[in-house]
């Protein structure tokens, strides 16, 4: 947990000699506090305070990294209980489980289609993490034999499931990167710590509940590993949404160490789950790793949307730079949407318009960032602005027309507009960009109006 | 020491948060002794602590999963919902029969602006669609207007009428047009949904206005706006994080239990509505649909909603089957 500027002062020479460029150590400390200032400007700070310093400013949800043979996920380093707090930082990684026992060529195809599964959402590339291998078979010949055919068939990073060492040992020795070795339990903790250490890659920790995973991190930590994930056991929707939000407050809010790590997850290990539900539910709720059974693009796609608006910064809305947009090469008489600059809504209006097949121009106003109806809801999206920016941006330069398409939820804005734009027709159309194209071929097959 | 830690490991202690404020109960829907003819009522709110964490309070109500009907079969949803309800969607109240055997807790009742004819909704028209499905299911009922003032100025005030006695929750409450409807919940003793778009103060202040009207902080459900898995989810989501937030630190205006539309909104995007002209990598559309329904109404679920009105009845078991984990599971 960061330290206030006075629990910082109370560290500092307090000699105000100004050295740092502040005026006394407190100005000193309360810059530092606000992070505007770095502790090596201050040349008189002892060893020891240093050291605690920097522990107190350490993350406290260590950042951990796993490496396949080309590309890397990290994750961890989150600060808040609640994404308006600040922001959550690393995305859980979806990762998709391939046991060893499963057929050779059954194994390959899955992790081949997984692989190759990619889906633009709004200019974001949305993908799988990485693949879980699972020694099911207990035959160490075939756990490197499935991890090396995985291993042929992605580039992403992997995670080892493999309790006991020697399988794990055989699965490392073929996995290459970095890849995560799940799990040490209370039973096998000192080899699979020690064997996580001789290969440097994290190493996760599976107990019930809190206490448990205290006690073993304790252990782990004694041999001199750092990179930790915890597995506090998958119990259903209610006993892991308590688990993981006591785990989450216990490190950001009692800055508690030893439970500093992200979270590993199974939502398909219950049979009586649903695994996507259950899978959302980790993902809004503090998982790190969410390690599925089953590949399906329409589960897939879902739920690595959820994970992009849930990690969306709030702070920053995802915005696209105001103008007027070409979508199929338009020509003077295409038509005229205006929308505003929130990049969810410009991708649904421009990609409406571009499966119309019309050619169209789309004028993208500056509303901070927000949707129509929150734009509009906050004066972001009034008819003044609207018709600035058709001035701005060269609007009537471009066509042989003066017809611009209202969104139909900011219909209220037409009789303004009208006012703001002379000579122009306001026109108003559909609610929602899915019903595009259907308002085109009613609307405009003869030119409009 | 040594054996003291061996014999007693440390237990950890749960940090727990000390709330002073509590959502407020609302009863939707009256029973013969009070008046109407629901066979039960509903209750909802009453949460003394974030979503689902009774370790550090009280959660007396599991939230209620509504099904969203209309008094005529919609123009625009998408061919996915028709076909689950097949012929039940042609007539209000087979359809309100067919939502109560599909397990809803409510029916919500949406009204059209026109006739399947294309001619204007009446007054008399919505008052028979009330009734009827007031005979159709002893349900607890919801009824929300076209969206559009001057049209619900007619509608509701009838439905209001229609309705008396029976505890009926009317919407939907929004700047522009809440006063005809408050007037009317309160000259029947309705309940009133309240709308505003995604903000914690604008929802506050739209409580405060038709509070000022009379109506009792009991009797107003608060919807603070959905958006769509993909299309702004995010924004509502955080938006109810903060209310619920602000309701459990005391924030008497933020109090109401809180009503969501997932199914309204997620079957509106693209990625549930239809299935042709879209990515291939998008899969299967029934499947991507109902996991896009299903989705957003779960992320709600965590944030704190407490009335989540959806449209398929196959999505309604799926989340009833969270609803039910979340509440009595391990």
């Amino acid at each position: 947990m960061a330290l206030s500027g006075l629990e910082i002062y109370k560290l500092l020479p307090q000699t105000n000699c100004k050295e740092c460029g502040y005026p006394t150590c407190l100005a000193f400390a309360m810059k530092l506090a606000a992070k505007q200032a770095e502790l090596k400007d201050c040349p008189y700070v002892s060893e020891e305070a240093a050291a605690k310093l920097e522990a107190a400013s350490a993350p406290p949800i260590r950042l951990i990294e796993l490496q396949g043979s080309d590309g890397k996920l990290a994750v961890g380093n989150e600060t808040v209980l609640f994404r308006h707090e600040k922001t959550f930082y690393h995305k859980p990684g979806l990762f998709l489980r391939v046991a060893d026992t499963l057929d050779a060529a059954a194994a390959k195809e899955m992790v081949t289609q997984a692989d190759a599964f990619h889906v633009d959402y709004v200019g974001i590339d949305l993908h799988l993490d990485g693949f879980a291998v699972e020694a099911a078979s207990g035959d160490a010949g075939k756990y490197a034999a499935a991890v090396g055919a995985v291993r042929e068939g992605t580039k992403l990073p992997l995670i080892l499931i493999a309790s006991d060492p020697g399988l794990a040992k055989a699965g490392l020795e073929v996995a290459g990167g970095r890849p995560l070795l799940y799990a040490a339990d209370a039973e096998n903790w000192q080899a699979m710590g020690e064997l996580a250490k001789s290969a440097n890659v994290p190493l996760a920790v599976r107990a019930d509940g809190p206490d448990a995973l205290n006690d073993l991190t304790e252990k782990l930590k004694s041999l001199g590993l750092e990179d930790l994930v915890l597995d506090p056991s998958t119990a259903g929707y209610k006993q892991d949404l308590a688990n993981y939000t006591t785990l989450r407050r216990l490190a950001i809010k009692k800055n508690m160490r030893s439970l500093g790590f992200p979270i590993i997850s199974f939502p398909g290990r219950l049979d009586a789950s649903d695994e996507t539900l259950l899978a959302a539910q980790y993902i809004a709720k503090y998982s790190g790793l969410v390690v599925l059974d089953h590949f399906d693009p329409a589960t897939a796609y879902a739920l690595l949307v959820l994970r992009e608006n849930i990690y969306t910064d709030p702070q920053k809305p995802i915005q696209v730079q105001p103008g007027i947009y070409e979508i199929n090469n338009p020509d003077p008489n295409a038509p005229l949407f205006v929308t505003t600059n929130f990049s969810i809504t410009y991708f649904s209006v421009a990609n409406e318009v571009e499966g119309s097949g019309w050619p169209g121009w789309l004028l993208v106003t500056d509303a901070e960032g927000m949707s129509v109806l929150t734009a509009w809801a906050a004066g972001k999206f009034d008819a003044e602005r609207i018709a600035k920016d058709v001035k701005a941006f060269g609007v009537e330069e471009k066509l042989a027309h003066k017809k611009l398409i209202l969104p139909g939820h900011v219909s209220v804005l037409s009789g303004e507009l009208e006012e703001e734009l002379p000579g122009w027709e306001i026109m108003v159309g559909p609610r929602e960009a899915v019903d595009i194209p259907t308002y085109l071929k009613t609307m405009w097959s003869n030119g409009g109006g | 020491m040594e054996m003291m830690e061996e014999t007693n490991p440390m237990t950890i202690e749960i940090p727990k948060e000390k709330w002073s404020g509590r959502v407020r109960e609302v009863t939707l829907g009256a029973t013969a002794d009070e008046g109407g003819t629901r066979s039960r009522t509903l209750t909802v709110g009453g949460e003394s602590a974030m979503p689902y964490l009774y370790f550090e309070g009280e959660i007396p109500h599991s939230p209620a999963l509504a099904l969203e009907i209309h008094d005529r079969k919609p123009d625009d949803w998408s061919p996915l919902l028709l076909e689950a309800w097949g012929d039940a969607a042609e007539d209000p109240a087979t359809w309100a029969k067919a939502a109560e055997e599909a397990g809803a807790d409510l029916i919500y009742l949406s009204l059209s602006l026109t006739t399947a004819a294309g001619e204007k909704n009446t007054a008399e028209n919505a008052r028979s669609v009330v009734r009827s499905v007031l005979n159709a299911s002893s349900l607890p009922l919801a009824v929300v207007g076209t969206g559009q003032a001057e049209a619900d100025n007619e509608l509701m005030v009838a439905v209001a009428e229609e309705g008396v006695g029976e505890r009926l929750l009317l919407g939907i409450c929004e700047d522009k047009n809440y006063r005809t409807i408050v007037a009317a919940a309160l000259a029947h003793k309705h309940l009133v949904q309240s709308r505003t778009p995604m903000d914690v103060n604008l929802s506050k202040q739209m409580i405060i206005l038709i509070n000022d009207m009379g109506m009792p902080l009991e009797r107003i459900i608060m919807d603070p706006t959905t958006g769509a898995l993909g299309y702004g989810i995010e924004y509502g989501y955080s938006v109810m994080e903060r209310l619920r937030l602000a309701a459990l630190q005391g924030d008497s205006m933020t109090q109401q239990p809180m009503l969501v539309t997932p199914g309204e909104e997620a079957w509106k995007v693209k990625e549930a509505k239809v299935g042709e002209g879209v990515p291939e990598e998008w899969g299967d559309w029934e499947k991507r649909a109902l996991n896009w329904e299903a989705i957003t109404a779960t992320s709600l679920i965590h944030s704190g909603a407490d009335i989540i009105v959806l449209r398929h009845p196959e999505t309604l078991k799926r989340v009833r089957a969270v609803v039910d984990a979340l509440t009595n599971g391990a």
